[in-house]
């Protein structure tokens, strides 16, 4: 465990050493800003059936800033310290392998929650001048972060492993971008079914992330993307953890 | 402290190793010594536990490398070839990081790290990001590292390669200290180096062993030892061709230095033609300026074993 500790340490350490991290940081904010604003200046011309915290976590805006953030924090992870050869030393020190892609998961989670807690400020920012209320109610806020969280892991542990296979960080960026991008938009294929009661559009709907987030956004805790994730995201790190253990193999 | 037996790596069907054996006992400083690509690295690497070898087993400190290599690591302090070190983190950041991935005690690691950085001369470096080090400075960062946890056993891999003669000369100082206390297995490819360093010495030419013996053995049982050095002025005598006829001499290549000729004469193994070339000297009224002696050095045995046909 305390491995895992000073390794995880020396990996929220190094996103902060690097420019990419700030950068990913403003982008992020003046991105998820102005959908803010927008939201809140579309909802001052007209009456809505839907809350401002609902309204922000559902627009187009949020959902392209969201897919292109998973790239950006995960392909320097394991593809730097391959170029590097900083590999290396870490794996000839006494480590698991298990130990360092957990590390590296953990250490882009973090990164990653950072990166969330600004927009917190903008819902404080909006009851305090307006004195009203951003959500209808506090399960709304937990549901919208719970599913950012959900979705933010699956996304990430494929990351990493976009970034164990290759020693180009420009390639794993390449192959999670486009991984991600259509595993977030396969969902929107239930609507290339007709049919709506089918049983495909259906299951298509299960795995669409936007559908989830309106869900879970309401406030409604539907355990099903949650169980969804989770599982997706031990497969992936499952296989992070192979791909990584396989340059011992005997071949 | 090392075992390696019958240890062959292949990279896609191309054997890099071939049927490795040798033990390195404790307290020895073992110089592996070989051409680019003779395999030196890989046998380092597998011994590091970094990858497995195809075949063959291999043990460290008594902990099999496969097996037990949490342990195997845990008795090992590597240095890879072009020290690969983070750019991002300061130097005592670094080690602090490294002594706590190496189990050393919470307590402890401001001491061991104040330590290695006395020991490697780190002190006046120590807040400086590794990034904006020279390449010295680097080196002994990693030489640093592989310190930190007390191995006993170094495996160092071209511990002075791009280094400036001066730090060359740090470095090889700082491992000849270091093996008052620890066993370390260092490759080169620089011959003085192991001469002046090991106490034994591996010579690994296209992934197998050619000799494995002291320094001092090696010298002897090369063939070409060595070789005698005449500067003189011969006259209208040709000065190799009266040369030549000595007993013992096998080869006799001239130089000219203005009007001084430098021959150099190789001789049969064990034979000291000395003697001889004064005595022709004298009778053919050559001057002389210079004639001496030349030690065969490990550089000779280094190009017989892996150029057999040039020697």
């Amino acid at each position: 465990m305390r491995k895992f500790l000073v390794l995880l340490n020396r990996e929220v350490r190094s996103y902060f050493y690097s420019p990419i991290a700030y950068i990913v940081l403003v982008f992020f904010l003046i991105v998820s800003g102005f959908d803010f604003y927008i939201q809140i200046s579309f909802m001052n011309q007209r009456p809505v059936a839907y809350s401002v915290q609902e309204a922000f976590f559902n627009s187009v805006f949020f959902w392209f800033a969201f897919v292109l953030i998973f790239p950006l924090i995960t392909m320097r992870l394991f593809a730097e310290e391959f170029k590097l050869g900083t590999i290396e030393p870490l794996m000839t020190a006494p480590v698991r392998d298990w130990q360092v892609v957990l590390a590296k998961f953990f250490g882009a989670l973090f990164f990653y929650i950072v990166l969330w807690i600004p927009t917190l400020l903008f819902f404080v920012i909006f009851q305090t001048t307006t004195h009203q209320a951003a959500a209808n109610s506090t399960g709304a806020y937990l549901g919208a972060y719970l599913m950012l969280l959900l979705l933010g892991m699956f996304y990430l542990s494929v990351g990493c492993l976009a970034s164990v296979l290759t020693k180009n960080q420009i390639i794993a960026a390449i192959i999670s971008f486009c991984v991600i991008t259509l595993l977030f938009f396969a969902g929107l294929a239930q609507y290339v079914v007709r049919d709506i009661d089918s049983t495909t559009r259906q299951l298509l709907g299960y795995f669409s992330a936007i559908e989830q987030m309106g869900t879970l956004s309401r406030g409604q805790l539907d355990t099903r993307p949650m169980v969804l994730y989770l599982s997706m995201t031990i497969v992936m790190l499952t296989l992070t953890y192979q791909v990584f253990q396989s340059r011992k193999w005997k071949l | 402290m090392i075992k390696v037996e019958h240890l062959t790596k292949r990279y896609a069907g191309q054997p890099a190793i071939q049927d490795l054996n040798f033990e390195v006992g404790k307290g020895e400083i073992m110089g592996f010594l070989g051409p680019n690509g003779a395999g030196k690295s890989t046998t380092m690497r597998i011994l590091s536990s970094f990858m497995p070898p195809t075949s063959g087993r291999a043990s460290v400190a008594g902990f099999d490398i496969f097996e037990q290599s949490l342990q195997a690591r845990a008795h090992l302090g590597y240095m890879p070839e072009n020290v690969p070190l983070y750019k991002d983190m300061r130097v005592t950041e670094y080690l602090n990081y490294r002594a706590a991935l190496k189990s050393v005690p919470h307590r402890r690691i401001p001491e061991r790290v104040g330590d290695v950085k006395e020991l490697c001369g780190l002190k006046d470096v120590e807040k400086k990001l590794i990034g904006a080090l020279s390449k010295g400075y680097r080196q002994r960062v990693g030489l640093a590292d592989a310190l930190v946890h007390e191995p006993d056993l170094l495996i160092l891999d071209e511990p002075t390669s791009g280094l400036d003669p001066n730090q060359i000369r740090q470095v090889r100082d700082l491992i000849k200290n270091l093996g008052k206390q620890h066993t370390i297995l260092l490759s080169t490819h620089i011959l003085p180096e192991v001469e002046m360093t090991c106490s034994r010495v591996i010579i690994i030419h296209k992934g197998r062993i050619e000799a494995c013996d002291t320094p001092e053995n090696l010298l002897g049982r090369i063939r070409t030892a060595g070789g005698v050095r005449l500067e003189a002025k011969v006259g209208s005598d040709n000065g190799t061709a009266e040369l030549k006829k000595i007993a013992g001499v096998r080869d006799v290549n001239a130089d000219d230095d203005g009007d001084w000729k430098i021959f150099s004469l190789r001789v049969e193994s064990g034979a000291d033609v000395r003697e001889e070339v004064f005595r022709l000297a004298t009778d053919r009224r050559w001057k002389v300026r210079e004639l001496s002696q030349q030690r065969a050095t490990l550089e000779d045995v280094f190009v017989e074993i892996t150029h057999p046909d040039e020697a």
